[in-house]
């Protein structure tokens, strides 16, 4: 058995509501499958399972808020026995049994098997006029299909409250997380700063002809090439990449960038480009569109919000040079990339127009020190130089 | 691939483009000369996607050296003009 | 209003008919000394003549052919043919004189003819006389199909449908001959050309004709009693229907329930149905139903035809499926 629990999707996160499952007791997840949709007062999160198995029971029902930790489902792992040892026949039983008890229950998720939403034409064309997404709604008609009724209750739970009262709602609750995350950051966390400016004469210039090769939708953007030098800048120096635990930092596995994201209503978000020191810039690239539009449309991924290891912000594109950024608790560092700008730099005695941009580090003075931190710095720096490496 | 096409049509396919990268811009006040970045703080991976959209709608090719000239709304519909004359 | 017999309106409708116009004449296998099959035309050979009352042969594909002719030579003639199940032996009459004259002769030629025939099953009547094939006649471009379920329509539709200049068949379901009924005020001549709504409702549209309109009106009320209102239409006029009184309908309801007592497959059903999913497809909240009968030969023991012609039990339950629950 494997307990499902309220995962921690970000700082000072403490309680999550579940806004629904999107699996039901007898189906199977397999690991890395979202099983549930939590509202961390953020953002609405996929929550992905972390074992493959059965689920044996779900005991969070939707609209209940409850504390991180705590044990939404059960689920039995592949190749394990029930709870109680049951009855041999029981076992036997095929796998669709349970499920198909669920079949004739009037609230069963709606997606049919082709995993086409099960929705009916009229329902369809309301949920669109009322700008209402139904893909994970629960249909109360036929086999569980949603109706006409079911866009309308959802779309009357909040009475006369219009989307942009939802979404100003919404800001409003973002503003108070990273309120909280950014003061307890500011509170616990001894920062130091460190800075250096990168000539960037090389990387633009790589990058200009690499883009002449490729097709224009498989581009690069030199935020990409930005993002991948930190990741690998970081494999030596790895104390950055960590996560404060309990009065220790604790070195992650995997480099994991959270990349803050700018959400056009305000706010923000950094999800993580997972093992970005591994992927090529262009699956890297790929990643990065992905993950901005998901940021926007509200449907990142439990893993996206839980995994960074370090964060990278680039303000450059408003238009300032310099960036000191606040730790993201639990995270132990902080990567700011100002704007690309053209500058007097001196090379081989010659002063020249050279583009160049200013790259921060802000840190954890707990668990690294300015001279590693430098290093790290330096060490961007010269992968920056020989774009063609990353 | 070239259908004739207006103006007024070709503007406002690209004012649907727009739309689709920042849909809460109010398109009906946007200044034809001035950057969408400054209007519409559009970042570069947004500019990228517009341009990407560009592409695919009018079913033209262009180079990177030529995305500043589509910063702008007049900017757009010459270049688009001329690419489909 | 005084309560009549459909049997006493088709008669009334008969006799108002062969009163007003001297050019109907009425025949068929024994309308006249026995007074017709289902006693529609009792006391019509002493009233009329037998000019006028003609009992005929017993061949379909005679006096409807005669008929035709009839028509043609100036005359507006009712045919009576006893039921729909022998009116396969006219089919060739029906389809290739009747409904195409006008076409064949570029106008020249029209055929105000009106044949009449029981319809239906319900009777204990074994397979051979319980067949339902109005629908199958509604396949037919070039006649107009009715099929009066009340009283009034019973009368009323015959009247206008002999100023038609066309063909016109209507069908009699033989299980509403004894049902009683009040008419409606009004002239006796009514519309052949709309559908009508005997029940109003928003939850779901039952839509039916001829005799299992009282079946679906019954579920209609059972349904009331679990707060589902459900509309119900009568087509009335299987050709040219009335779709657009259809789409009206399941447009305020979004869901539709077609009763028919054909067989299911190829049934007027599935053409509603058809019409409905083209018209009127992104208003619809569940697959559009229907309640057919079984694909058997109608049954002779009782239990065995209940159990194989739509029922109200059977019209609510498809209802609560439509509905989810």
């Amino acid at each position: 058995m494997a307990d499902f629990v309220m995962p921690t999707l970000g700082a000072d996160m403490t309680e999550g509501t579940l806004v629904q499952w999107k699996k039901r007791e007898g189906d199977r997840v397999t690991k890395g499958e979202g099983i549930a949709e939590v509202d961390t007062e953020k953002a609405v999160i996929e929550v992905e399972s972390h074992t493959t198995g059965v689920i044996e029971r779900l005991l969070t029902k939707p609209g209940d808020k409850v504390p991180i930790g705590t044990v939404m489902a059960v689920i039995r792992e592949e190749g394990r026995p029930t709870t109680s040892p049951a009855p041999a026949q029981e076992v036997a039983r095929p796998a669709a049994a349970p499920h198909l008890a669920h079949r004739t229950d009037t609230v069963v998720p709606s997606p049919s098997q082709t995993g086409r939403l099960r929705i009916s034409p009229a329902a369809r064309k309301l949920a669109a006029e009322r700008g209402i997404d139904p893909a994970h709604m629960q249909g109360t008609g036929p086999d569980g299909a949603i109706t006409l009724e079911d866009i309308e209750r959802a779309a009357a739970v909040a009475p006369g409250v219009t989307k942009p009262a939802i979404v100003a709602d919404r800001q409003a609750r973002m503003r108070q997380t990273i309120a909280a995350a950014m003061a307890r950051s500011k509170r616990e966390i001894p920062h130091y700063y460190l800075s250096t400016t990168i000539d960037m004469g090389r990387t633009v210039t790589w990058l200009k002809q690499e883009n002449e090769t490729r097709p224009m939708t498989e581009r690069l953007l030199y935020g990409v090439l930005l993002i991948k030098a930190v990741a690998i800048a970081l494999r030596r120096v790895p104390e950055l990449n960590a996560l404060w635990k309990e009065g220790a930092a604790v070195r992650s596995e995997g480099i994991h960038i959270g990349t803050a994201i700018s959400l056009r209503q305000g706010g923000l978000v950094a999800p993580a480009l997972h093992d970005a020191d591994r992927l090529s810039l262009s699956d890297l690239m790929t990643n990065f569109q992905d993950l901005v539009k998901r940021a926007r449309a509200g449907s990142l991924r439990s893993s996206e919000m839980s995994d960074p290891t370090i964060t990278v912000t680039s303000l450059g594109e408003q238009g300032v040079e310099t960036v000191f950024g606040v730790i993201y608790p639990p995270q132990v560092a902080l990567v700011g990339f100002g704007k690309l700008v053209e500058r007097p730099w001196v090379m081989n005695g010659q002063v020249v127009a050279r583009p160049v941009i200013m790259a921060s580090l802000s840190a954890d003075h707990r668990v690294s020190d300015g001279h590693r931190g430098g290093i790290f710095l330096a060490e961007i720096d010269r992968l920056l130089q020989e774009p063609h490496t990353l | 691939m070239s259908q004739p096409m207006d103006g007024n049509e070709m503007r406002s396919l690209t004012l649907r483009l727009l739309g689709e990268i920042a849909p809460e811009a109010d398109l009906t006040s946007l200044q034809p000369d001035v950057s969408f970045r400054d209007q519409l703080d559009l970042d570069s991976m947004d500019f990228l996607n517009f341009v990407v959209a560009l592409h695919k709608e009018f079913q033209i090719d262009i180079p990177e050296a030529d995305y500043p000239k589509y910063m702008t709304l007049n900017g757009c519909l010459a270049q688009l003009s001329a690419a489909r004359s | 209003m005084a309560k009549i017999t459909y049997r006493e309106a088709v008669r009334a409708g008969l006799r108002e008919a062969l009163q007003r116009d001297s050019r109907v004449f009425l025949m068929g296998e024994d309308v006249g000394k026995y007074g017709g099959t289902y006693a529609c035309s009792k006391g019509f050979l002493d009233e009329f003549g037998p000019e006028r009352i003609r009992d005929t042969p017993l061949s379909e594909s005679t006096f409807v052919g005669a008929g035709i002719g009839a028509a043609l030579g100036g005359m507006r003639p009712i045919v009576e043919v006893m039921t729909v199940n022998f009116s396969l032996l006219a089919l060739d009459q029906i389809l290739n004189n009747a409904a195409t004259l006008r076409h064949m002769s570029g106008g020249q030629f029209s055929v105000p003819l009106v044949v009449r025939m029981a319809t239906g099953a319900g009777r204990q009547v074994a397979a051979q006389h319980s067949h339902s094939l109005e629908g199958w006649y509604a396949h037919i471009p070039g006649i107009r199909v009715l099929t009066p379920a009340t009283v009034t329509d019973a009368r009323g539709m015959l009247l206008t449908a002999l100023q038609e200049p066309d063909p016109v068949f209507i069908f009699e379901h033989a299980y509403l001959y004894s049902m009683e009924g009040e008419l409606e005020e009004g002239p006796p001549a009514v519309d052949i050309s709309r559908a009508a709504v005997r029940r109003t409702g928003k939850d779901v549209s039952l839509i039916t004709f001829g005799g299992s309109l009282w079946k679906t009106l019954a579920a209609a009320t059972s349904l009331a009693q679990e707060g589902i209102e459900a509309e119900v239409m009568d087509l009335r006029v299987l050709r040219p229907l009335d779709i657009n009184s259809v789409l009206t309908s399941v447009r305020k309801t979004h869901r539709a329930v077609v009763i028919d007592e054909a067989w299911r497959t190829g049934s007027f059903a599935a053409e509603i149905s058809a019409q409905i999913m083209e018209g009127v497809f992104y208003d619809l909240d569940s697959p559009v139903a229907r309640v057919c009968s079984e694909e058997v030969p109608i049954p002779y023991p009782k239990h065995l035809e209940d159990a194989a012609l739509p029922q109200p039990d059977k019209i609510v339950q498809a209802v609560h499926t439509l509905l989810g629950r």
